[in-house]
């Protein structure tokens, strides 16, 4: 008539690494956040960063926040999109921005 | 004398009202004293399996009252109704109705897990009564690896762990042989000699011939035909 | 004690097809795994991106033409530099270098004046021409390092050669895997972009509050402008890593689609044998809740354990091991994908929104189906 003990013991223990880990996070993030994060902010000020370096394939995945919305389809209108890294990147942002209106943030 | 269960015009239809209406049941009216054994006697068909049932709170009637103990069940809720089952009555059924693949012990001991007893003082009382049926060798086997005989004596385990008043058996003697069926009326008989009711549903001769048994009650569709003592 | 007890029986039940609910928890910890990298992995990467992000500036101006980006005249610093509200205008002088040795790109950016030592460079800034930092990426792929060269080939189709004084640390790579920086006059040089020319201008502003103001005003001005606010830049990391969206929500919704058949195979009914064992619990004295309780139980047993695994999992797979069998899927073809470790940022409200999404279904899909033959009387079982 253990096994109650030992499921109660074991979900237990899954539940300590659990918090574990979150306070592991909690900690490393707040670590993170005194000394690299800091230190990755100065760069971007100084060298006038826009974008992460993550996707090199093409200009608007390695500069999404700097492409318009014809750059995906630069080659031609009906172009479809044929690197992976577009799929993960959402149109959302880019297409749903209408012109800059004065008072309009 | 007030009997333990009494039944007055006690009526059960199942699917009332429907194309498949079944009168299972029409004006039983019984008394069945304490410390006696009682012989629900008939054919198939007859009422006498769900007059077992009703009087062992398995359900309710469809009219009439049932009194165990001076409480009349028809009325109780639910809860109350399974309390009284576990509490009053001890079942033996027609084909065990163990659980496959689990031990002797646990099976022994279902009808204790709802309850608030401890572990130690559960496993405790399984043992006694194992020990008292000559199978507490058998523990720890899976009831599926049994002979007959040793499932008989589970299922009669089973139904004394909760110190029952009064034993339920419906055809207990349906899928034995004669061996069987005498050890299991023998054992029978010791629970009503330590003063135990036991109502039995049978049309087995070997059972309603016996000598132990105090009263028949001869049915047939769905009536009490005949209450004769033996 | 008695709901361990009942919980005793729920553990014996499930241990009695040990093999099948093994593998229901292994699936089912799996689906969950799947489902929290990509909810860790992608708010890891928005938060780090907003984090860091925060200080770029205020407003970029391109210039647009024919739709495309095309070179912006300098012209435009001096006018943008007179709006009122405006606090600096710098032309910013950058591009893409194709590197035929490692098929991959890489980014040229041009800088003017003094930078002071920066924490995430080993090594010092090019001060000098023909100079040269670069990115952790860059050196791996060209293997070089600080005090070697780097030839690379202009736009003339013809070798420069030039000389690394410095390459930011690894830790940095989010930011600088691909990058090369050179002064800007190199870099115009290099390209040989026309006189007068620069890539876009990196505008500053006092006030945060009229960003929005100052960047119409400057379409005003120029209306083949497009003005990038900082917000506008922050929201496209938003978006790029939305779960929400693009091939996250593939795969985000084939693991919810694989639950939900698994939760729908189990809430379509009971078997006749665990019909009959419950019908015999009735009748040796469960009642209704003890019955109830038992699926709750033999339900949580099952859902709790593999949702704690599978968070486990996930966690581990995410922030120690960088997220390996979810990184083919983000790195898509990119040659130069940085080596980083993720910040192991936790958002505690959507732990909870899975686990309600995961465990309570599963709960839910034991008790249902179980509902009907646990309120019915136990005479069936005599009647069977």
């Amino acid at each position: 008539m253990r096994k109650h003990k030992f499921f109660l013991g074991f979900t237990f223990l899954e539940l300590l690494l659990l918090s574990t880990l979150f306070l592991y996070s909690r900690s490393t993030v707040s670590v993170l956040n005194r000394d690299e994060v800091p230190a990755k902010r100065e760069l971007v000020r100084y060298l006038k960063l826009t974008d992460l370096s993550l996707w090199t394939e093409a200009r608007y995945t390695r500069h999404p926040s700097q492409a318009d919305i014809f750059t995906p389809f630069q080659d031609f209108p009906s172009s479809l999109e044929h690197f992976p890294a577009g799929s993960i990147i959402g149109p959302e942002s880019i297409v749903l921005q209408t012109a800059i209106t004065p008072g309009r943030p | 004398m007030d009997s333990l269960i009494r039944t007055e015009n006690v009526t059960k239809i199942y699917n009332p009202r429907k194309p498949d209406e079944v009168r299972a049941l029409e004006s039983a009216t019984l008394n069945i004293d304490k410390g006696e054994v009682v012989v629900l006697k008939g054919p198939s068909g007859s009422g006498k399996t769900t007059l077992l049932s009703l009087i062992g709170c398995m359900g309710r009637p469809t009219s009439g009252r049932i009194v165990v103990d001076g409480r009349d069940i028809a009325k109780l809720p639910e809860r109350f109704l399974t309390l009284i089952r576990r509490r009053t009555f001890g079942f033996i059924f027609q084909q065990f109705n163990l659980i496959r693949n689990v031990s002797v012990l646990e099976n022994i001991l279902l009808p204790l897990y709802p309850v608030d007893i401890s572990f130690a003082d559960m496993r405790l009382r399984g043992e006694k009564i194992l020990e008292d049926l000559n199978i507490r060798d058998r523990m720890n086997t899976k009831v599926n690896k049994l002979s007959g005989g040793e499932q008989q004596r589970v299922a009669i385990a089973r139904a004394l762990i909760n110190g029952p008043e009064i034993i339920i058996a419906d055809e207990p003697t349906a899928h034995l042989d004669r061996k069987l069926s005498t050890d299991l009326l023998r054992i029978l008989q010791d629970l009503n000699v330590s003063g135990k009711t036991v109502v039995i549903a049978t049309h087995d001769p070997f059972v309603y011939d016996h000598p132990f048994i105090k009263r028949i009650v001869e049915m047939r569709d769905g009536r009490i035909q005949d209450i004769r003592l033996t | 004690m008695r709901h361990l007890k009942i919980l005793e029986y729920a553990l014996s039940s499930l241990l009695r097809r040990k093999y099948r609910n093994i593998s229901l928890i292994a699936v089912y910890a799996l689906t969950i795994a799947i489902l929290a990298s990509v909810l860790f992995l992608t708010y890891s990467l928005k938060l780090e991106a907003s984090h860091i992000l925060i200080d770029t500036p205020d407003l970029i101006v391109q210039r647009l033409s024919a739709g495309r980006h095309d070179l912006i005249p300098m012209e435009y610093v001096k006018t943008i530099s007179e709006i009122p509200g405006v606090g600096s205008a710098v032309p910013r002088y950058w591009g893409y270098y194709y590197d035929s040795l490692s098929h991959s790109n890489y980014t040229l950016i041009g800088i003017d004046g003094d930078i002071p030592g920066l924490s995430l460079l080993e090594g010092r800034m090019p001060s000098a021409p023909r100079e040269c930092v670069i990115g952790a990426g860059v050196g791996s792929m060209r293997i070089v390092g600080t005090g070697d060269t780097l030839a690379l080939i202009n736009s003339m189709n013809t070798g420069v050669v030039f000389h690394i004084t410095g390459t930011f640390r690894s830790v940095s790579n989010i930011l600088t895997n691909d990058l090369i920086v050179m002064s800007s006059k190199d870099l115009v040089q290099f390209f040989d972009l026309p006189a007068g020319r620069a890539t876009d201008i990196a505008v500053t502003i006092h006030n945060p509050n009229e960003v929005a103001t100052i960047a119409g005003k400057i379409r005003t001005a120029h209306s083949d402008t497009r003005p990038i606010t900082k917000s506008e830049i922050l929201r496209t990391y938003d978006a790029v890593f939305n779960w929400r969206s693009g091939i996250m929500l593939t795969i985000f919704s084939s693991a919810l689609i694989a639950f939900c058949i698994l939760a729908w195979d189990k809430a379509t009914g009971i078997s006749a044998e665990e019909k009959h064992e419950i019908g015999i619990l009735k009748a040796i004295g469960w009642d209704t809740a003890d019955i109830l309780e038992l699926k709750f139980w033999e339900g949580i047993v099952i859902s709790l354990t593999s949702f704690l695994l599978g968070l486990i999992a996930a966690y581990i797979h995410v922030f120690f091991l960088n997220a390996t069998i979810l990184s083919p899927v983000i790195k898509g073809w990119s040659v130069l994908f940085p080596a980083f470790r993720l910040t192991p940022y936790i958002d505690i409200y959507q732990i909870f929104v899975l686990a309600f999404l995961t465990v309570t279904p599963y709960v839910a899909s034991t008790i249902i189906p179980s509902w009907k033959t646990a309120i019915t009387d136990p005479e069936n079982v005599m009647r069977s």
